[in-house]
């Protein structure tokens, strides 16, 4: 079964004065996520990613189309027990401890009272925010705050969790603790559907990837088959800072870094290569197929599509 | 269903319980009451009269302002802060979110009214020394008062489903303020003639009829008020209040939350 099915959903707002002028924020999307895997929606800002999370978690109507989620019509109020969502730049009532908030959420998401408390002590501690629990939340940071948001969207301990833009406001060490986090999540089989614009992100953590550009879906794909094309040329690194005239003569183009020679080349060439730095005697570190990177694919999708509007207008 | 209904309710009350303008507010109150006795103290033979006109009317007033400072925010803060998302996100539908918002403001106003009422009764007691079987009459008006209360409530959660707080505020204190001159309305539709008779007639039963549930002057003058009129009031407190959070409802089923 799929954890959610988007069949076709499109949303058009009226803008203007007289809200007579359409705008289209998202195109007829159809996609399919599976149970169980970290999927990431990617887009530039404004792509159309949050209007789509808004449209699932029943926050925006859309203008046609429909969803399933785990099965379920995405309308049925009761699937959003089975459900976490964190919003893009969280916030929650202020006036709230960590605590609080977290116990309030659980009796929204119907967590029974019994093991309630010590649920919001184990969510707590998770995200790294049980020595603040009882602080209220209007003197939270930006990372805390974000912490707080990814603990209510794992409380009650969904099957699927929607995260929009989960690194946002976080450091180094609290993008990590998420990312390992979103790695535990699939690792105790649940679904991870989250959107964001920070490629490298998606690309250590998602088994598939969709790209949405205007509104439009672009492209959808694992991330592995998407970085895998290999362009017919190998990377080749050796140690040291000689690069043999016999190399440049295959064609190579090198880059000294420190130590280290990275010299890009065609995959024919590739034995001629190695032979060339034998008899030089330099140390070969590695030789591997050079892959398309999801950011090249990424730019690639986007260029493609800003030049076909050209060609349209 | 109830149980999320009250959760939200409790949240709500928790909120204006932890608002220290609410707090402000209260303390305000109880110095109005002083004044009163201290009015009482400088007039003659009708201190009564004096604490029990002012001290409920400032019960009232502050009430009022409570509900519609509060009220407006209602919907339009959470959508505006986007604490909603989170809420509704959750297997909470949208209905129960609002009827959850109205009994927890509707529990702050009568808790705080609780408290208001007992420096009424405080300031009765200063200047009477004793209290008279007609002060129980002081009952009947605190709870028209919170009826009042119910309606604006309802009415600044119906602005607050698809308005800006500041308009909101407009709104409900217009109608609070047209609202108290309902009878006079009614007054002027009967005399009036053609269309501003049909005009004056139709706003006149649209707009609360808060006149009629100010009964502060016939307390203070220790004049009985009948069950008829307690059970006409409650019935259309009632009534309105429910439309007006039906229209609430209606609304914010319907709305987008960009």
């Amino acid at each position: 079964m799929a954890a959610i099915e988007i069949l076709g959903l499109e949303k058009t707002y009226m803008v203007g004065f007289w809200r007579k002028r359409p705008k289209r924020a998202l195109q007829p999307l159809h996609l399919t996520v599976e149970e169980g895997e970290i999927f990431g929606f990617l887009g530039p800002n404004g792509a159309g990613k949050t209007t789509t999370l808004k449209i699932l978690m029943g926050l925006v109507f859309p203008t046609a189309g429909s969803a399933r989620i785990l099965g379920h019509d995405w309308t049925d109020p009761e699937i959003k027990a089975q459900i976490g969502f964190l919003p893009e730049q969280p916030y929650f009532y202020d006036y709230l401890t960590a605590h609080e908030l977290l116990d309030y959420y659980g009796q929204l998401s119907g967590v029974p009272a019994k093991g309630r408390k010590q649920r919001v002590e184990e969510v707590l501690q998770r995200v790294g925010l049980t020595d603040i629990r009882g602080v209220q939340l209007r003197k939270f940071s930006k990372g805390m705050l974000q912490r707080a948001g990814i603990a209510q969207a794992i409380l009650h301990n969904p099957k699927l969790v929607f995260f929009d833009e989960p690194m946002s406001g976080l450091d180094p060490l609290g993008r990590r603790e998420v990312r390992d986090l979103m790695e535990q999540l699939k690792h105790e089989g649940k679904t991870v559907f989250f959107s964001t614009h920070i490629l490298s992100d998606a690309e250590a953590l998602c088994d598939r990837v969709a790209i949405i550009h205007k509104g439009e879906l672009r492209g959808v794909g694992a991330v592995e088959d998407l970085t895998s094309t290999v362009q017919g040329k190998v990377e080749v690194i050796w140690q040291g800072s000689l690069i043999p005239a016999s190399l440049k003569a295959l064609g190579a183009e090198c880059h000294v870094t420190g130590d280290t020679v990275r010299a890009v080349l065609p995959e024919k060439q590739q034995d001629a290569a190695i032979d060339a730095l034998r008899r030089e005697r330099i140390r070969l570190i590695a030789i591997t197929p050079l892959r398309t990177s999801l950011e090249a694919y990424f730019v690639e999708k986007l260029q493609h599509s800003q030049t076909t509007a050209g060609v349209t207008s | 269903m109830i149980p999320r209904i009250a959760y939200i309710a409790s949240n709500t009350f928790r909120e204006a319980v932890r608002d220290r303008v609410l707090y402000n507010l209260i303390a305000f109150a109880l110095l109005l009451s002083g004044a009163a006795i201290f009015v009482g103290q400088i007039s003659i033979e009708i201190e009564r009269l004096v604490v029990i006109n002012l001290g409920l009317t400032a019960v009232s007033m502050f009430g009022v302002v409570i509900a519609i400072f509060i009220g407006i925010g209602l919907v339009s803060k959470e959508i505006e802060k986007r604490t909603l998302y989170t809420v509704l996100s959750r297997p909470v539908r949208r209905w129960e979110f609002i009827i959850g918002k109205f009994f927890g403001l509707a529990g702050t106003l009568v808790v705080n009214t609780f408290f208001m009422a007992i420096g009424v009764f405080g300031a009765l007691l200063y200047v009477a020394h004793k209290f008279s079987k007609p002060d129980a009459l002081i009952l009947v008006a605190l709870y028209f008062i919170v009826l009042e209360f119910l309606i604006i409530c309802s009415l600044a959660l119906l602005f607050s489903s698809f308005s800006s707080p500041l308009l909101s505020a407009v709104f409900a204190f217009s109608l609070f303020v047209i609202g108290s001159f309902a009878d006079d309305l009614r007054g002027f539709a009967a005399m009036a003639h053609g269309m501003t008779r049909w005009f004056a007639t139709a706003a006149a039963y649209l707009v609360p009829n808060f006149s009629a549930l100010n009964v502060i002057n016939l307390v203070a003058h220790q004049q009985s008020i009948g069950s008829p009129l307690i059970l006409q009031n409650t019935l259309y407190a009632l009534f309105y209040a429910v439309m007006a959070l039906s229209g609430a409802i209606l609304i914010f089923e319907r709305r987008n939350l960009k």
